[in-house]
């Protein structure tokens, strides 16, 4: 059989996937979205929750951030000792966590790098404002969406490493 | 025009005011139709979308309210722009594409104007939006429109060539340059001694259409040939410095255009507003044939969209070499040839 030429080729598939587009078995590759909506999946990345009492406001999240959108603020305190007895420890106690949204990337190294599971990703992902000023998510925000993080997928079967859990 | 179908004789004042009116009507409706049809929603299903739907029933109004938002934006002029050309560059566009419409013949008698010499008055006047194009690129002190200006010129002007010589071909084969006589020509004509089709010149001059098709693409600057309005090169090209009205302009310019050329291509090449069955000469041909050339017309803007949604965009170089080293050769040997078999048959 002779080589179709490519740019017959082309033609041929834009007027077949206007067809499939327009056959009701068929239909657009798109949703309707305020009417419809997708289901993101359960990893993708939708908003970064914090889990307060995880965090001991070590920076590293935000130093690491390249778009410097993380907010934090602390001062030491004086927390009862584990054991009776003890001397009592010396802790960070965070005052403000906010990240602003309108300025963050979704890149992900926030959470990449907090040594202390305390940030985690969100599939929610419908959180726009009317004024930008309200994209800066203060800590009590952030914390609210904890509820709405997944639990996370097992590994492979096979897998040495342990499963890690998401603090409720 | 008007006397046939109304049977009222009218002052030559007053066909004129018809003859206007129609036309200032019809030819922002024809952009909008275009831009539609094909702009929003065969593009979108070619890419697998639904395309707009929110405005009026399926969307079909968005372009009404892209319009309506366009009057209402700011009319903003560069500090540094020669305001007078910045001001009258559209305009030479949106002027080029009206007179276009002029030899456009809708049917027997619906005709604006029917020149003798038609079809070189479109080709002529169509050429004049080079000039209105780039005016736009100079005047508004911008490199991306001055980029974009000086492209779209050295395109157009490449490309004109190719077109008058396809062109050419039909009017050897027509033997006039009347608009009315090429549709007659093309009705009168028969395939093999049989005269019911006529003879759609698109069968004779298959090379002019395919040529012609080609050289029209890159007259309205859409891709394939779409480096003078660039978006990832020249953001826009000329016209990257318009806004509000003046941009819709352009907008109409380009879409309209695209209806004028189209309707050309169905005149030159699909028989115009003639249809097989109905006899030329009498007065349902009027009536039938706006619908006719309507739907010729739809077929080849298909064709020439079909193209737009589907080629990648070629390099200056690559676009420059096939205007100069392919087309023009071999319209050049197409006329040759219609010449050589017009004068033996
Ligand atoms: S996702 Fe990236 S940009 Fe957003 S807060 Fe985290 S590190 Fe910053
Ligand atoms: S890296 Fe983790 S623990 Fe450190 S400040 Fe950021 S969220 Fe808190």
């Amino acid at each position: 059989m002779p080589k179709v030429p490519g740019m017959v080729k082309g033609l041929g598939v834009t007027f077949r996937t206007m067809v499939e587009t327009l056959k009701p078995s068929g239909g657009p590759a798109t949703v309707q979205y305020p009417h419809e909506k997708e289901e993101p999946s359960p990893r993708a990345r939708g908003v970064i929750a914090l889990h307060e009492e995880n965090c001991t406001a070590c920076m590293l999240c935000s130093r690491e951030c390249p778009d410097w959108c993380i907010y934090i603020e602390a001062h030491k305190t004086l927390a009862p000792p584990r054991r009776a007895g003890g001397k009592p420890r010396q802790v960070n106690q965070l005052d403000r966590f906010a990240i602003d949204y309108s300025l963050c990337m979704y890149c992900g190294i926030c959470v990449e790098v907090c040594p202390f599971e305390a940030l985690f990703w969100s599939p929610e992902y419908e959180f726009s404002e009317v004024s930008i000023a309200d994209l800066l998510h203060e800590k009590e925000r952030l914390g609210e969406w904890m509820e709405t993080v997944p639990d996370f997928e097992p590994y492979e079967a096979g897998s040495e490493a342990k499963g890690k859990k998401v603090p409720r | 025009m008007s006397e046939l179908i109304f049977a009222i004789e009218l002052a030559y004042w007053q066909q004129t005011l018809i003859k206007v009116l129609v036309a200032a009507v019809l030819i922002p409706t024809t952009a909008l139709i275009l831009g539609i049809v094909f702009l929003f929603k065969m593009m979108s299903w070619m890419q697998s979308r639904m395309g707009p739907q929110e405005a009026g029933p399926r969307g079909l109004l968005q372009l009404a309210a892209d319009g309506l938002k366009f009057l209402q934006k700011e009319d903003i002029i560069p500090d540094r722009a020669d305001r007078f050309v910045f001001k009258a560059a559209p305009v030479v566009v949106l002027a080029s594409t009206f007179l276009t419409y002029v030899i456009l013949p809708a049917g027997p008698d619906l005709i604006i104007e029917n020149l003798p010499t038609g079809i070189f008055f479109a080709m002529a006047v169509s050429s004049l939006s080079v000039v209105g194009v780039l005016m736009a690129g100079w005047s508004s002190s911008n490199k991306y429109a001055l980029m974009g200006g000086l492209r779209a010129g050295g395109q157009l002007i490449a490309y004109e060539l190719p077109l008058i010589l396809a062109v050419m071909g039909v009017v050897i084969q027509a033997g006039s340059l009347s608009m009315q006589d090429i549709v007659w020509a093309q009705a009168d004509g028969s395939m093999f001694g049989f005269g019911g089709l006529g003879l759609p010149f698109v069968i004779t001059q298959i090379v002019a259409f395919f040529i012609f098709m080609v050289a029209i693409q890159a007259e309205l600057t859409q891709p394939p040939f779409d480096m003078p309005v660039a978006e990832s090169e020249v953001v826009g090209g000329f016209h990257v410095e318009y806004t509000g009205f003046r941009f819709l302009f352009f907008f109409l310019g380009e879409f309209a255009t695209a209806f004028a050329f189209a309707a050309i291509a169905a005149t030159l090449f699909l028989g115009g507003w003639w249809v097989p069955g109905i006899d030329p000469n009498s007065a349902l041909a009027n009536i039938v044939g706006p619908i006719a050339l309507f739907v010729k017309i739809m077929v080849v803007a298909f064709l020439i969209f079909w193209f737009r949604f589907t080629y990648p965009r070629f390099r200056e170089d690559q676009l420059q070499r096939f205007a100069w080293k392919y087309l023009i050769p071999l319209a050049l040997a197409n006329i040759t040839i219609t010449g050589i078999l017009v004068v033996v048959l």
